[in-house]
Parts: C-alpha cells; structure tokens; sequence
C-alpha cells in the first residue's frame, strides 16, 4: 500500500492533463479555436507580443467574432525552442481542437511544426516567418502567410540601392540562416560591389570592430539586418561612430519593435517593409490609433500581419458561412482572400504566399514624441516572389 | 589594412575587455572569498541596467539616475543574500545552482512584468556625449573613452582595497581559509555579506554605465554570464589580477579575431573558404581559448588557492 | 524479486508503461507527444547522473551529446539512410570519439574549471551546428518522417515510439545500476571522495572518469536519436548552453546520485513547464522560486523527499 504512493505521485500529472484534455472535447464546432504560437520568452517577446496583440484587436474590434462565429484565442509560448512548440503545437491542435494554427515568429520553429500541422485538422497561417522552402518546393496546401516571403524585404533595399547609384556597399547581418538570407536577398537585384559581407555572431553587442572597418572601407551605402536588440546596439553605435552620413539601409532592424529604444539615433535611416504606420488609407489610420489606445506602443508590421490573419479567417469563414467542416471550401475561401487588409490591397500567390507591393520607408520623429517608420517611395509593385515558379500548386 | 585601423581595432578590444573586467571583478571576487558560484551574477547586472534605466528616467539626470542606482543595486543584493544565498554558504556547488539558476528564471520574468519586453534605452550623460576623431571618418564616443578610464580606476582601486587595507587583507584571508578567519575571532558572516553585496554594487555598476551604449532588455545578462564566466576562469578564480588580465586577453582576442581573421585566413586559403571559416571560428575563439588555458594550466593563468 | 518491488523505480516504470492506455482516453497525440518528450530528456538526465552523481563532473556541455545523437539521423537521412541500426551506430560511435577527445582535456581540470571546460566544448559544438547551412544551419531540417526499424516503419507510431523510448529507459536505468554496482562503479565513487587515496591504492583518476564520460555520452546520443524521431526536427537548438543547464537542473531537482532520481527530476521539471505555462503567462515566476525552495530545503531533491517519505512509512533505519 505505501509502495503505491510512489506510483500516485508518477500518475497525478498525466490525470491532470489528461482532466484538461477531455474538457475541450465536450465542445464542439459551435465556437471556432485559433491558437496562436510565437515566442513570449526572452528579447523577442516583444515580437511574440505584437502578434498575439494584433489578431486579438482584429477579433475584439469584430465583437468577439470572425465570420460571425464566436471566437476563443489560445496563446502559447514557443519559448524559441523548436521540441518544445512540436508539442505545444500538437497540444493546441489535439487538446485544444483549434481550428486555425497562427503563427509562429521565428523560422526555425516554422520548420519544426509546418508538418504537425499541415498533417493535422488545423489550418496554419504564418504572421511572420515566411521560408523559401516552403514558398517553394514544399509548398503546401494547408498553409497561409500574411506576412511576406523572408526574402523580399532585404530585396527591397537592394533594388533601392541599385536603382539610386550607389556603387560600393558594405553588408552585414548576423550569422544565422536569417542574416545569410537577408544578404542573399539584398544581392539578387543589386549589382554593385560588395566591399565586404561581414557575418557578426548571433547576440554580439558591441559592434565598434565591425563600425572601425565600415569607416575604413568608406562605402556609398551600408546594408543590415541586424533584429532585436542587436538592431538596438548597432544603430546607437553607429551614430555614436559618426556614421550617419553614410547612407543606413536595412531591414527588421529600425521597426516599431526598436525604435522607441532607438530613438532620435534611428531617425532618417531607411528601410524596407510591406507597410508602414503612416500608410494613407482609412482600416491603416484606425488599426493604428485602436492598437496605440489599447497597448501604447506604435503597431509594426507584427502586428499588422497578425491583424490581417484575423481578417483573412473572418473573410474565409463568411464565405462558408462559418462551416470549417468542408476543407476544400475553406481552403478555397482562403485562397481568395477577400477582404480589405490593412495594406490596402493584398491577394495570395499560387504558393499562398501575399503578392504585394514593397515599400521604402524612413524612420521619423512623431509630433507627439513617438517614432515610427513612414513611407518613402513604392519600390515594387505586386511583387511575386521568387521561389513561387518551384511550387507545384496552381 | 592601415596602422591607423589596427590601432583602432586594439582599442576596441581593450574597451571590451575592460567591461568584461567590470563585470568579472565581482564575480571572482563572491567565487573566491566564498566558493558560492553565483550564476545570478547576471541577472545583478541586468538589474542594474534596468535600475539606471528608471532612475534616469524618473530624475532626467543620468548622475542623479546613476547615484541613486548604486545604494539599490546593493540593497537588492544584500535582499538576495539574506533571503537565499546566505543559506546556501558550505553546500554543494550544485544546490548553488539550482538555487541561482532559478533566480535567473525568476528575475527574467519578473523584469518582463515590471518594464515590459521592449529594450529600452537610456540617453548618454552630456558632459560625455562628445567625439573624438580616431582616423577617418570614424568617431569614437568619449563616453567610450570614460568607461576605459572606469575600468582601469576600479581594477587599480579594487587590488589596492584588497591588497593594501584590512578588509581587503580579510578578504584575501577568508578565501584562504575561512573557518580560521572565523575562529581568529572575526564575524566571518558579516564579512561574507560585505563581500556579497560589493560583488552585487560591482555588477549593477557595470549595468548601469553599459546602459548608455548597449540595449536594456530581459536576459541581456544570460550571454555576458558565460562570458564572464570564461574570463574568470581564464585569470584563476579569486584573483583580481587573473580577471584583469583574462578580461583584457578576451576582449583583444574576440575584437581582433573579428576584426582581421578573415583576413589573415585568406592568406591561407582562397577568399569563400577563408570568408565561411572565419565565420564558424569567430565565435569559438574565446572558447578554444579558454580550453587551450585550462590545458596548459588547469587552475587558470593566476590562481589563488594552489 | 522482493527486492526489487521495493525499488521506487520499478513502480515508476510501471506507472509510466500504463501513460499510453491512460493518453487514449484524452488527446492522444498530445499526450504522447509530451510524455515521450519527457522519457527522452529522463535518459539524457539519467546519463548525466552517471558522471555528475557517482563521479561529481558537473558537465556543463552534455547536451551537445543530444545534438550529435540527433545530427546522426538528420544526416544520415539527408543522404538517404532512415535504418535507425545505422543512425544509433554512427551515433554512439561520434559520441565517443567527441567525449573521448573532450574529456581527455577538460578532466585535466577540477570543480568550476572542469564545469567552464566541457562549457566550451559545447559552445563549439554548438557554433559548428549553426554554421552547417548544408543542414539548415540554426534553422534545422526536417525529417519526412521516423527512422526505419530494420527497414519497417515501426516507428511511425506514437505509441511504439514511446514503448521504444521506455524500453530503452529501463535498459539503460538497469545498465547503470549495474555499472554502478560493480567495481567500476565504486571505484568511480570514490574517486569523488578522495581522489588522492584512490591513486594511493593504485586507481588511476583519470582513467576511470575517462570511460564514465565516454559511457554517458553515448548513452545521451540514443536519448539524441530518440529525440530527433519525436520532434521529427533537427536543429543546434538542441545543443545550447542553456539547455545543457536545464539537463543538470533536472538532475539536482531530482536528486544527485540516485538515477531514478535524474528520470523524477526530467519527468518533474518537463511536466511543471507544460503544466505551469497552461495556467498562466508568468509561469516562470512560479518554476523560478520553486527551484530555489528545493536548493534550499536541502533534503536531496525529489529523490530525497520520496526516500524520507519511505522511511517514515517503513519505520525502519537508512535504506
């Protein structure tokens, strides 16, 4: 009998789980589930945060419902461990039965539960990562993404600097497979000379070797992708080296995520996006001043990408008349993407990947004291990217 | 590749390595006097940064702010030290950390909860915030200058405190020997939370004036831990001289590793090769450092207790 | 026999066999999911224990060991290989070339030296990992699906994944107890005492450490290979510092030295993540504190209460 209470304390976890696992299954498909999973841990969570922050304001300003169905958000934290979100994920969709998947930030974890869910009865739509595999080759029916194609921000700039002349240009990103593609990106329509591609180690701080040797090359213009609070240290720095007179491109790295850390040191470097705070038109305008009044912080294109997932969902299941039984219909009302995105215009490509229009965009000082990023110029318009021609859907 | 450059790079490398120093001093310090392997080092730090955050916010002031930084950095240290780390003196080295290793977890979380997930920044102190022209086209932040300044005054003035004073002789004689220190009659608990909170005021210190130059975000002290932690085994845990001299040697060889190792590969082979490689080996060089020290000297390059 | 019904152990291994049966009746998949992931991370614990418990080498790079384990089947399968007779081979034989070569430097060194040397030799690792973009770098591969078992696809299911995971659990906790017993073991404890009466009696240190090390690596690659077929991923993520420092987390938390004690401390430290982090956002405020309450209370981690529980009930003197 005493032995019993070592197996009493190995089982009362698993009955604990399994309690809150059967719960779920007495609801059934009156109310629509959609999980989100991005990183709520560590520096990125801020990132994790405006995601998580964007669909719920797109499901709070629709009244709790998209399509017309009554709605419940699961957030989960990946803690940017792609073992532990395979099974937070499976938990969301077997435990939790949701019927879309939204997420996750990072690419590395996109990686590791595209096939969980895509195997699965969920739908996953990506606010963010968005990998050339999966744009191209592995394309696959069941899943979305709202953001871009992780290369064609970094092209934007590569364009930009083509297309104004600059000749010599220094790169750097850090080193991981983001920032080998980010410089891959900037090269492809750039056709100038690399002076140097510098690869700093992932969370390095201090960056006064790499600003000696840009001041040294003396480059037209100077490339990045440096995320995070890397993005942080390296803008402050590079001002605090006198560098400013030297032309600041780049991408994910002065966003509304850094800038109020950034600051004045940010203002007049430019960068690329599919979308800015200041973009003129009327859901833009609202999206901002509802997401400022909710959270105080100036909405990024995180944010923005997640909202437009809501706004995707809403449209697709008005369409089926809020069934999420028939897949094909579901998938085909998706595909569609009939609705007004915050962006303005927004349609998917064969890959269901977005094709849309690339903007330059600086970074500015608000009258009220906050920073954000403000459009510049168009630099590419529908753009479809290129590992689209490798997917075999049609 | 220019003189002027090369000298350039070495300076950076000695400013890196001296706010490795700053924040290692303490470190080896709390080791060495009472063998209790703080991995909450880190954390401490991050407090600081985020202390001298608010501070310089709430007052406008980065002095003000950096002032009233230090009495609370000390303050949260001796807190941690009466509630947890004084029960933990004599044990097991891994019930310290699991002791500290949930701290770090605690603390992470805790500054998420009280400043948000947002890096922060705190703006450079006036009298600071000018430049000076290295070569061409590159300025050098005087703040920079400063913290070099900083660092080598507290390495001078922490060996000087420890080798000329009778608390610093204490010190020195409590990582000897405690239990004699105890029964010579000395209040070897009362030294212990001086040590404790000088090594807590030290790290916090660093925090706040790296603040300026580097962002303020949680777990900006996780990866400066195991730096700091390479440095103070490179020097020989306890010694002040070993943390110099190791944080010094780290700084040139990650700063001049980054700055010219593609470089010097390409003399060895051709400029892909040389490029990818370079890239593998940058972050592994404090690493193949510290293993090729430990190998030849197992106890670091200056080790107090033989 | 009636020995053996006495050992906590067994009673766990029988609790943890019914898991399975106990999964179907809630989100299977989940579940196993979770609990398979758990087993894996208690034999990575448990090859810990060996050399951390018995031999006191707090190895603070002994998740670079999952990360070779899980590369053997990344790659393999990359160029073709899915035989798991094959991936657990090139495994285990990189695992002792890696903590051979290793060890031979960091165990010149003791204490905190030794902790920092196999620190750097997992750094390396690691940083060797995110620079390998043929295999995805820092992004990982996946894997189009389990490891073959001599050509069948066995392991397809969840649930022979997680009997396959226990199986080797138990195997490898009786392996241990088993070294442990012997004369290997006791001279590898003490070793940990008293190194210099060991050598004294004629036992060299060094030898002995040497092969507890080898030993431990390999058993923590198998957990490697186990891994990659849960996650159905590989990547350096696997093989960071922080996730060797959970690994010795979950040792201390179960109680050092005791081995069933490393498999309570991983099924202890995973099951809270997943549970706490369902309740709430914050939930590293509540795990933050509860592993400083176990540090403090001293009693030799969950192993250590269990056993005090025990003597209470049996009356009897220190087992």
């Amino acid at each position: 009998m005493r032995r019993s209470l070592i197996t009493l304390a190995a089982v009362p976890a698993v009955a604990g789980l399994m309690l809150t696992s059967t719960g779920q299954n007495a609801h059934a498909q009156d109310k629509l589930k959609v999980g989100i999973i991005v990183t709520l841990s560590g520096p990125p969570a801020v990132l994790g945060g405006q995601v998580r922050d964007g669909f719920n304001l797109a499901v709070k300003s629709l009244g709790g419902k998209l399509g017309g169905v009554e709605t419940e958000v699961v957030v989960v934290d990946d803690e940017l461990k792609p073992d532990v979100a395979v099974t937070k994920v499976k938990g969301l969709v077997e435990r939790d039965q949701v019927n879309f998947v939204v997420g996750p930030i990072f690419s590395n974890v996109l990686q590791a539960i595209h096939k969980p869910v895509t195997d699965s009865n969920a739908i996953l739509i990506s606010p963010n990562a968005g990998t050339s595999n999966f744009a191209g080759k592995q394309c696959h029916p069941n899943f979305f993404v709202t953001s871009y194609q992780n290369d064609q921000n970094h092209e934007v700039l590569g364009k930009y600097a083509q297309d104004k002349g600059f000749k010599k240009v220094f790169l750097m990103a850090p080193n991981y497979q983001a920032g080998k593609d980010a410089l891959a990106g900037f090269k492809r329509h750039f056709k100038g000379e690399v002076l140097d591609e510098v690869f700093t180690p992932l969370g390095q701080l201090d960056f006064s070797a790499e600003l000696a040797k840009i001041a040294a090359a003396k480059p037209d213009a100077f490339f990045t992708f440096m995320p995070g609070g890397m993005g942080v240290n390296l803008v402050k720095q590079y001002r605090q080296a006198g560098l400013g007179t030297i032309p600041f491109l780049s991408a994910f790295t002065t966003d509304e995520s850094t800038l109020p850390a950034q600051k004045d040191d940010a203002v007049g470097f430019l960068a690329g996006a599919n979308w800015a705070p200041n973009m003129d038109n009327a859901q833009t305008k609202a999206f901002v001043t509802a997401y400022e009044a909710a959270y105080g912080a100036v909405p990024g294109t995180y944010a923005m990408q997640a909202y437009d997932a809501a706004l995707l969902i809403d449209s697709a299941l008005k369409a089926t008349g809020g069934k999420t039984g028939d897949r094909d219909a579901l998938r085909a009302a998706l595909k569609k993407a009939n609705f007004t995105s915050l962006r303005g215009k927004f349609k998917f490509g064969t890959n269901q990947y977005p094709v849309q229009d690339f903007f330059l965009v600086k970074v500015a000082k608000r009258t009220d004291g906050k920073y954000q990023t403000e459009i510049a110029e168009r630099v590419f318009t529908d753009y479809v990217d290129v590992h689209a021609a490798d997917c075999a859907m049609k | 590749m220019s003189t002027a450059l090369l000298l350039v790079q070495v300076l950076n490398g000695l400013q890196l390595g001296v706010l490795l120093f700053l924040i290692a001093a303490g470190l080896t310090l709390v080791f060495g006097v009472m063998d209790f392997i703080n991995l909450a080092h880190g954390v401490q730090y991050m407090i600081g940064a985020y202390l001298a955050a608010m501070f310089v916010a709430w007052t406008g002031s980065f002095w003000l702010g950096l002032a009233l930084t230090l009495p609370t950095a000390l303050a949260f240290g001796l807190l941690l030290e009466v509630l947890i780390f004084r029960r933990l003196y004599g044990r097991d080295h891994l019930d310290q950390v699991l002791a500290t290793f949930g701290l770090i977890i605690f603390l992470n979380q805790a500054v998420k909860v009280l400043w948000g997930a947002a890096p922060l920044s705190v703006p450079m102190p006036e009298l600071l915030s000018g430049s000076v022209r290295l070569m061409d086209g590159l300025l050098y932040p005087v703040y920079r200058l400063a913290l070099i300044t900083v660092g080598l005054c507290s390495a001078l003035g922490l060996s000087l405190l420890i080798s000329k004073t009778r608390v610093g002789m204490l010190v020195r004689a409590g990582a000897s020997n405690a239990p004699m220190v105890s029964a010579l009659g000395v209040d070897i608990g009362r030294l212990f939370m001086i040590v404790f909170g000088f090594g807590a005021m030290l790290a916090g210190f660093a925090g706040a004036i790296v603040a300026p130059i580097l962002s303020v975000e949680p777990g900006m002290g996780d990866n400066l831990l195991i730096l700091t932690f390479v440095v103070i085994v490179i020097g020989g845990i306890g010694s002040i001289r070993g943390a110099f001299i190791a944080a010094l040697l780290v700084g040139l060889i990650d700063t001049l590793g980054r700055a010219f190792g593609p470089q010097l590969l390409r003399l060895m082979m051709e400029p892909a090769a040389a490029n990818q490689t370079g890239r593998s080996l940058a972050p592994m060089l404090i690493y193949i450092l510290m293993a090729a020290v430990l190998f030849f000297r197992p106890s670091g390059l200056f080790p107090v207790r033989q | 026999m009636k020995r053996t019904l006495r050992s906590p152990a067994v009673w766990l291994f029988l609790a943890l066999a019914l898991v399975p049966l106990a999964a179907k009746l809630g989100a299977e998949g989940y579940l196993l999911s979770l609990a398979t992931r758990a087993l894996i991370f208690a034999i990575a614990a448990l090859s810990l224990d060996l050399i951390l418990g018995y031999g006191a080498l707090a190895s603070f790079g002994h998740a670079a060991f999952l990360g070779i384990g899980s590369y053997a089947v990344g790659i393999l399968a990359a160029h073709g290989t899915g035989e798991i007779v094959l991936q657990l081979a090139v495994a285990m034989v990189a695992a002792i070339l890696f903590a051979a070569a290793t060890s031979a430097v960091s165990l010149r060194t003791s204490g905190v030296y030794y902790i920092m040397s196999t620190l750097a030799f997992g750094q390396m690792l690691y940083f060797l990992g995110v620079s390998l973009s043929a295999y995805g770098g820092d992004d990982g591969m996946s894997l189009a699906g389990r490891s073959r078992v001599l050509g069948t696809a066995f392991l397809e299911s969840d649930g022979a994944l997680y009997y396959v995971v226990l199986g080797v659990l138990v195997a490898f906790y009786a392996g241990a107890r088993r070294i442990m017993g012997s004369r290997f073991g006791r001279v590898l404890s003490g070793i940990r005492e008293n190194p210099v009466r060991m050598r004294a009696i004629g036992f060299e240190p060094f030898r002995y450490q040497l092969v507890a090390c080898v030993i431990a690596g390999c058993m923590c690659a198998v957990a490697g290979v186990l891994l990659a077929n849960q996650t159905g991923f590989v990547s350096p993520a696997y093989m960071t510092w922080q996730r060797s420092g959970e690994l010795m987390v979950m040792v201390i938390l179960g109680g050092i030295g005791t081995l069933w004690g490393a498999i309570l401390g991983a099924l202890a430290f995973l099951v809270l993540e997943e549970v706490l982090s369902g309740l709430t956002e914050h939930w590293k405020l509540i795990l933050g504190p509860l592993l400083v309450m176990v540090a403090l209370s001293g009693r030799g981690g969950i192993a250590g209460v269990v056993a005090r529980v025990q003597r209470l009930f049996h009356g009897r003197g220190v087992r």
